[in-house]
């Protein structure tokens, strides 16, 4: 459609100003983790190296570090194929309960994240679960599920039918047909969805802080706890740069993967 | 001449078995990940609400399980904590207000005004911050609007400093990218044909964005606003940053948490029943299909 000029200009400087809006922080971020002074006084006095080199070589910082990765990954991969079979038993079959599932897998999201930490807490308690990686993969599988499921679905509704009934005609069997047919066109899907579900495990520290248990130090926590320490600050403000610089490709790579689903919904903490 | 008969094999006989018991296909399908959100999730609530039942014993040490709606009564006796759990409420809903002025427009010239080539950028423009670190942007705005001395004050000699208001500005900001997705995608659903038909009918374009546009995204706009509300009702974190003195729901929450477990479990059934309302009051809207 055609827009007059003055809506295009109206609409493109709001946008504008939206966008810095979102930017002005993370640019201050960036500023002040080269800034001389070590603390998060404005404007920015010298420029300096220092805290990128004392970052690298924080051990909390790196050891935080692994526990997300370790975290995300096992959340990612619980989350992958619970999001895939719930996924393909929503999209195929018409079931008494399908509502209530998928209500109860979008709760997570849709319930505030200190609910789900506290019940989570609650829960592990009662069981008399001991609190580690165990219970903060479960934790963060049990929020990561939905995004999964979300982009699939997305997925499911844009595939045509026949394919797979072409494929069982030919004679292949149902596992032949997803092996061959179903799981090559869910793949980017599934790479776009599970890159989501690790980014949102990544930088959760609500739910975490909830289930993560006393020794257990991800990177959002290690951030939390030196954020109130005057003398961490810098390293820290080097950390978030270093993290939104990383998380720029993961974002791009997901979204080239399924710019034809529609946008990537479903991700929240 | 007979018919062929595939070569059979294990994955084909439990293929046939299976083509033969839907209801078993659809059990292997749907057992794992509904027995994990029915044993982990909704087992845990059940959990938090018992928990918000029992009560602290009588040195503060352990936790009595005895089952009474003290802590409930707490809550209802006392102004302060209906006040909070108002104010609260009050925030989520602006937060969530001032989303949607600010993600409409910028969902509408991403969608339907800018050229094709620069969507994709844009897109990924908008989600790009979503993924970094929550902490370390609530903690930016601690620098940017703190007074004295903050980036505003320093720039402007102006700031809304710690507080309210400040909570307000920080927490639409934190959750704008919740709503500009829902919206920005409802925006792609919506057929260009729509608009040009209504500006070919004679209509201006504020006319037909708030009579065609505005109607068709409503679902969008609800889906945003159950993340922007929920999240903004849960948070203590950007709270305890920027926050100053104000005293939410999720920091009662935070700070009862180790000493007093029950009556914090019985404070956070409050937002579970604020959101499970609202998910229901929503539901024929087709907003949670959006989500």
């Amino acid at each position: 459609m055609q827009f007059t000029r003055r809506v295009r200009m109206l609409f493109g400087g709001i946008t504008g100003l939206v966008l810095a809006f979102l930017y002005l922080p993370l640019a201050i971020i960036v500023v002040l983790s080269f800034n001389t002074v070590s603390s998060l006084s404005w404007p920015p006095k010298g420029f300096t190296f220092r805290w990128w080199r004392a970052a690298f070589h924080s051990e909390g910082a790196r050891d935080a570090l692994v526990v997300s990765l370790k975290t995300a990954t096992g959340a990612t991969l619980v989350a992958l194929v619970l999001g895939l079979l719930a996924a393909l038993a929503v999209h195929r079959f018409a079931f008494f309960g399908r509502e209530s599932l998928n209500l109860m897998i979008v709760l997570p999201i849709a319930l505030p994240g200190i609910v789900t930490g506290i019940a989570l807490n609650a829960a592990f308690r009662q069981a008399g679960v001991e609190f580690g990686l165990l219970t903060l993969i479960i934790a963060h599988a049990t929020f990561c599920i939905v995004v999964l499921y979300n982009n699939l679905l997305a997925r499911f509704r844009r595939l045509s039918p026949n394919l797979e009934e072409a494929s069982a005609d030919l004679g292949a069997h149902t596992f032949q047909t997803f092996r061959y047919v179903t799981f090559p066109l869910l793949r980017t899907a599934l790479l776009a969805g599970g890159l989501l579900a690790f980014g949102l495990s990544f930088d959760e520290i609500v739910v975490t802080t909830f289930t993560a248990g006393a020794g257990l130090e991800t990177l959002p926590i290690w951030i939390f706890r030196n954020l109130s320490r005057g003398e961490q600050q810098p390293i820290v403000t080097v950390v978030a740069t270093a993290v939104m610089l990383m998380s720029v490709i993961p974002v791009w790579v997901a979204q080239r993967l399924t710019s034809d689903d529609g946008p990537l919904t479903g991700g929240t903490r | 001449m007979t018919a062929t008969t595939l070569p059979s094999s294990p994955g084909r006989s439990a293929s046939r078995w299976l083509h033969r018991h839907p209801r078993a296909r659809l059990v292997s399908l749907i057992g794992a990940p509904a027995a994990w959100m029915l044993v982990l999730y909704v087992g845990s609530l059940a959990s938090l609400f018992l928990t918000s039942l029992y009560r602290l014993n009588e040195d503060g040490s352990g936790i009595d399980q005895v089952i009474g709606v003290q802590n409930y009564r707490t809550l209802i006796d006392k102004s302060v904590y209906l006040d909070i759990a108002a104010r609260t409420i009050k925030i989520a809903v602006l937060v969530t207000l001032l989303d949607i002025v600010l993600a409409l427009p910028i969902a509408f010239f991403i969608a339907k005004v800018v050229k094709a080539r620069w969507r994709r950028l844009l897109v990924a423009a908008v989600l790009v911050p979503l993924w970094a670190s929550y902490l370390v942007k609530a903690f930016s705005w601690r620098a940017i609007i703190g007074s004295p001395g903050g980036v505003l004050d320093k720039t402007f000699g102006f700031s809304p400093n710690y507080g309210e208001v400040g909570l307000i500005i920080v927490l639409a900001y934190l959750w704008l990218p919740y709503m500009i997705v829902p919206i920005y995608s409802g925006l792609e659903r919506l057929p260009d044909s729509l608009l040009d038909a209504s500006s070919d009918l004679g209509a201006h374009f504020g006319f037909t964005f708030r009579k065609v546009v505005l109607p068709l995204l409503f679902p969008s706009i609800v889906a945003g606003s159950v993340f922007t509300f929920s999240l903004s009702l849960g948070d203590y974190i950007a709270v305890d940053l920027v926050g100053g003195k104000t005293q939410v729901i999720g920091s009662v929450v935070y700070d009862n948490f180790s000493a007093d477990l029950p009556f914090a479990a019985a404070f956070a059934v409050v937002p579970v029943i604020v959101m499970v309302a609202y998910i229901l009051g929503i539901r024929r809207t087709g907003a949670l299909e959006n989500l």
